[in-house]
């Protein structure tokens, strides 16, 4: 039976790993996220996990003995952060595109520079188009039971994909939150023994990461870009699992007070739950506004959104990242890409939020949702703003 | 039916584009790539073997009598074995 605990979530994730009984784990610490590849060594070392734990030299390393492990048919996981991924992005690539069902947590963290240990996101935002699926965390029960779905979703035999949970950096990772932590009997029960594919055996000599020439890398690549949105379907299915045996729901978007609101905001992550309080305030002064929270961003959920806006006059994206020479923030390139074609659309802002740690409380994300609530009558000259930049 | 070099339609792609037949890469002939072909000399060879080691492409074999000639089907004609053959018995020659 789950057991009620208090916890830092990043040592509940990767008590929350353990669960899942990987069977390699290699991981170089990086700020916020050591304390997940930390806790799981000491996991691995108090004799409750028998797995590997290879302490790599760099997060390059990491990610390549992942992907040894997972094409030798070994359950695998890592984390890491901002400079830490980066570093990894060649491997990253190569691990989606070899179906290897590794899974990792990502502490997300700014990008240097200036050199910051701050929470925002544009670590995983710089390798967003390299084929892994990515879920977003918004507190620590959510972080716990998408390390969980993660392992149940990347090795299902209709996706074989590499998948990520983002939790941000500090404001989730260093975070001490009441939980409910699984025990080994119910996740033993949701999560099978990984089956591989196919695997790396002398004995039945497979080949994996082949030459791919012309003739071939278009179709290899379209058949990568179905199985991934394919996957939404599996992802859909195991969050109905996991609802059905554990009683918490998950979906792409998870709507509050959106049923009748006319101005929606979208987040992604743990300011979900500061724009809550936000939303309750204003639902108070007698506003209709609503919110959209984003919890699964690769495959990205078209329908789910199309569907979620329907009813808006304004919808508020949020951003955690700016793209720089871009058009805004990649949330709101994806929010409006999807509703470009839809006749009837809300006018859509962007605000990009929280850069590098900086703080947004609940009086900044009820300033936004005024400000935008008039956007219906005069639109905004710009596409996008950085809010509360100093000028 | 005989079996396809390699997948026609995105449907037929293995996952993660895996190999089952194992030393498949031999069915690639890259000697098609070559622009000059290298040509031994044996009466000026000593049948050291160092053309054999330097071979990037692992395509020199020794014969029974001890000499060395390259598998034009895997030969790029990289010119290495020539550039090595220090008694200067190997050419390397212009395709036609």
């Amino acid at each position: 039976m789950s057991k009620r605990i208090g916890m830092e979530i990043a040592l509940a994730a990767a008590e929350a790993a353990a669960l899942c009984r990987p069977d390699v784990i290699a991981a170089y610490p990086i700020t916020p996220n050591t304390h997940v590849p930390e806790h799981l060594s000491e996991i691995v070392a108090e004799g409750r996990l028998d797995a590997e734990f290879i302490t790599v030299e760099s997060e390059h390393s990491a990610m390549s003995a992942c992907a040894g492990a997972s094409g030798a048919g070994a359950r695998a996981f890592t984390a890491t952060s901002s400079q830490g991924l980066l570093y990894m992005a060649e491997i990253l690539a190569i691990i989606s595109s070899m179906r290897l069902p590794v899974v990792m947590i990502i502490g997300n963290r700014a990008l240097s520079g200036p050199l910051s240990i701050w929470n925002d996101h544009s670590d995983i935002m710089s390798q967003r188009d390299i084929g892994w699926i990515s879920l977003f965390a918004a507190n620590g029960q959510e972080t716990v039971d998408m390390t969980i779905q993660a392992f149940k979703i990347a090795e299902h035999p209709d996706v074989m994909l590499p998948t990520n949970v983002n939790l941000d950096g500090f404001q989730l990772t260093h975070v001490v939150e009441p939980m409910l932590m699984p025990d080994q009997e119910e996740v033993d029960r949701f999560l099978p023994p990984f089956k591989p594919f196919a695997a790396l055996n002398p004995d039945d000599p497979v080949t994996l990461g082949a030459l791919g020439l012309p003739d071939i890398y278009t179709e290899a690549c379209k058949s990568r870009e179905e199985v991934l949105l394919n996957s939404k379907k599996v992802i859909l299915e195991v969050w109905k699992e996991w609802e059905e045996q554990f009683g918490r729901k998950y979906e792409p978007i998870e709507p509050y007070e959106a049923e009748d609101a006319e101005v929606l905001m979208l987040t992604m992550g743990s300011m979900g739950e500061t724009a809550e309080m936000a939303i309750d305030e204003l639902r108070k002064e007698g506003m209709k506004a609503g919110l959209l929270k984003l919890k699964l961003w690769r495959p990205f959920p078209f329908e789910e959104l199309k569907e979620a806006v329907k009813g808006a006059k304004v919808l508020v994206v949020t951003d955690r990242c700016l793209s720089y020479g871009g058009a805004g923030g990649p949330v709101a390139l994806e929010v409006r890409s999807a509703l470009y074609e839809e006749k009837k659309r809300p006018v859509i802002l962007n605000y990009i939020i929280g850069l590098g740690g900086r703080d947004v409380m609940v009086d900044h994300f009820m300033e936004m949702i005024r400000t935008a609530a008039k956007a219906d009558a005069e639109r905004p000259e710009k596409a996008y703003e950085i809010y509360g930049v100093r000028e | 039916m005989a079996e396809k070099k390699w997948p026609e339609t995105w449907q037929e792609v293995n996952p993660g584009c895996i190999v089952f037949r194992p030393g498949s890469s031999r069915d690639y002939h890259t000697g098609t790539w070559r622009a000059e072909r290298p040509i031994w000399d044996n009466s000026k060879c000593i049948k050291c073997g160092i053309c054999y080691l330097f071979c990037p492409e692992g395509c020199i074999s020794e014969d029974e009598e001890g000499y060395f000639a390259a598998d034009l089907n895997y030969c790029k004609g990289c010119g290495i074995c020539a550039h090595e053959c220090w008694p200067g018995a190997i050419k390397m020659v212009g395709e036609e």
